[in-house]
């Protein structure tokens, strides 16, 4: 009896050290990890903020309200609504529309077509853009909102058909079948029985789309000239790389203006689906 | 609904069609031309075509060549070895930890992933600045200081995508370590295989196809990287964190010579199909 308690706890006790040693382990990663945020989060409230990790020497609002002008945080951030906004509407629009034929009606040409999409998902679009700038220039599109909303939709549309469909696929047909006979039109059924049904996965599609816009810098960067069309992921570089002195404790008081937004959509989202491990399986296949 | 022509079914892949083939389509067939003319910034009436005169330049051009192996060490050191093995091991490590661990890491990790592209480049700027973080680490731990970004600009931007990058490679491992049974682990544990031996001949082969598939986009997205180096280094000091992308950026627009640039372009964009081919070819395995 002893004896076999004793090689019962055994294998329990080893387990407990080996999870104390995997918590010990992430811990230390988690904190080389959080060290630049620790910067960010830190200097944004530290009135005398420098380029290292510190306490603050007190608490300040100074480097917000600093920042919190038209010229710096308004109109960059609207901009940025504008164009990422626009882009994403694009974007899950056309895919929704293209996913449906894709996922409903079985054709000779769908896999060549998907198989071209997922081909077009991992080209890296950075390699395109001096060709990008120099047809922008010929066709009168350069520094224009919708010419980068345009290839901002596309740049993202392979990815979101992919993604639309998949998730259409987990659909089931007969709900639809069922509508059909009734004499609802294709058009009817996608807008009021598929789309409803695939919320979390519409969420997931805008939402990709929107953080990905939200993030780029190169394509604005690119594709717009005049400051005041500038999102704030370019702004913010002129603001940093053009004014002799850094305010550090502004910088990041923008950064964190700036990321919000898409940090809250994420987490939006990855609770919405459990952990947000959803992505990592969309994108395996 | 049932009768309708198989002409009208596709009607709504049509918007999304016309975007792609003019905006997508469009200008990669403009950059197979230009690639080959000599196209310049400054805006003159004709350019005219020159065949593979950009491209027998760019190899006798020591800051092409030079842009090549810095991209290669990029992709290396910060796709392959960082991404790839960090994540491995914090999902690995994830398993076993207890939850609010786990959340919290999880949560850190993410947290760098999701930040733009350009704040990203900004907290870690600070970090490797001589007056940054790391060296304050350093110091308290001892060690000699450096100038990061100055004598090893190309590590420091390496790590930086290392940072930026591996919550997808983390959460990829995680999916795929989840779908490994636990009943083959735990008999390969009662047979007495230590840690190093399960995880050589039971977990990796077990996940070889995520391991691919990550590896393929890790790479493809390293080799696009443009904010994050351009925000830390512009590519200096003297062209040591040059990338293939910022060279690139450089010969069209500084140096005003948009056909020569476009000619790296493709070549970037060449060496990226071919690993979309192969991603391709690992998805079609597994489907």
């Amino acid at each position: 009896m002893p004896l076999r308690h004793a090689y019962r706890r055994r294998p329990s006790r080893r387990r407990a050290t080996r999870r104390l040693a995997a918590d010990l382990a992430l811990l230390a990663m988690a904190a080389a990890f959080a060290l630049p945020l620790a910067w960010v989060l830190l200097s944004a409230v530290d009135p005398g903020a420098g380029l290292r990790v510190r306490i603050p020497d007190g608490l300040t609002l100074d480097n917000f309200r600093a920042v919190l002008t038209p010229d710096i945080t308004y109109t960059p951030l609207l901009n940025s609504l504008l164009l990422c906004g626009g882009g994403t509407a694009l974007t899950v629009g056309c895919a929704a529309l293209a996913a449906y034929p894709l996922s409903r009606f079985p054709s000779r040409l769908n896999r060549p077509f998907l198989l071209t999409i997922l081909f077009a998902t991992s080209l890296p679009i950075t390699a395109i853009m001096v060709p990008v700038y120099a047809l922008f220039v010929r066709v009168n599109l350069i520094d224009t909102l919708q010419g980068t909303v345009f290839f901002f939709a596309a740049s993202q549309l392979p990815f979101a058909i992919w993604l639309m469909k998949n998730f259409m696929d987990g659909v089931p047909k007969e709900l639809e079948e069922a509508a059909w006979t009734d004499g609802a039109s294709a058009a009817q059924s996608l807008v009021r029985i598929v789309l409803p049904l695939m919320g979390p996965g519409l969420a997931v599609v805008t939402v990709f789309s929107f953080v990905m816009m939200w993030g780029n810098f190169f394509v604005p960067f690119m594709l717009l000239l005049s400051p005041d069309r500038m999102p704030a992921s370019v702004s913010v570089n002129d603001f940093f790389g053009n004014r002799g002195m850094v305010a550090y404790g502004q910088l990041a008081a923008f950064s964190v203006l700036y990321s919000t937004p898409v940090i809250l959509l994420y987490v939006l989202v990855a609770r919405r689906l459990g952990g947000g491990f959803a992505l990592g399986g969309a994108v395996k296949g | 609904m049932r009768r309708a022509h198989p002409a009208v079914r596709t009607l709504p892949l049509v918007p999304a069609l016309v975007v792609l083939l003019l905006f997508l389509a469009g200008p990669i067939a403009y950059c197979v031309w230009i690639a080959f003319t000599d196209l310049q910034l400054t805006g003159q009436a004709h350019s005219s075509f020159t065949g593979l005169a950009n491209f027998r330049r760019a190899f006798r051009d020591d800051a092409f060549l030079n842009a090549v192996w810095l991209t290669l060490v990029f992709t290396v050191l910060s796709s392959l070895v960082g991404q790839n093995t960090l994540g491995l091991a914090l999902a690995a490590l994830m398993k076993r930890a207890s939850k609010p661990v786990r959340t919290l890491t999880g949560g850190v990790v993410i947290t760098a992933w999701v930040l733009p592209e350009v704040v990203a480049g900004f907290l870690l700027y600070a970090f490797f600045r001589r007056e940054g973080t790391l060296n304050a680490v350093l110091d308290w731990l001892g060690l000699p200081r450096q100038n990061w970004l100055f004598t090893l600009p190309i590590l420091a931007v390496s790590f930086a995508n290392v940072w930026r990058g591996t919550a997808f490679s983390m959460l990829v491992y995680s999916a795929a370590l989840d779908e490994i049974p636990a009943e083959i682990t735990e008999a390969a544990e009662v047979d007495g295989a230590g840690g190093w031996r399960r995880l050589w001949h039971i977990t990796l082969p077990m996940i070889r196809r995520s391991i691919g598939t990550n590896l393929m986009l890790n790479t493809l997205q390293t080799l696009s990287v443009f904010g994050l180096i351009w925000v830390m280094t512009r590519g200096g000091p003297g062209g040591r964190s040059q990338t293939l992308p910022l060279f690139m950026y450089e010969q069209a627009f500084q140096n005003s010579m948009i056909g020569y640039g476009t000619a790296v372009a493709l070549l970037l964009l060449l060496v990226g199909s071919l690993f979309s081919v192969v991603y391709l070819r690992l998805l079609r395995t597994e489907v």
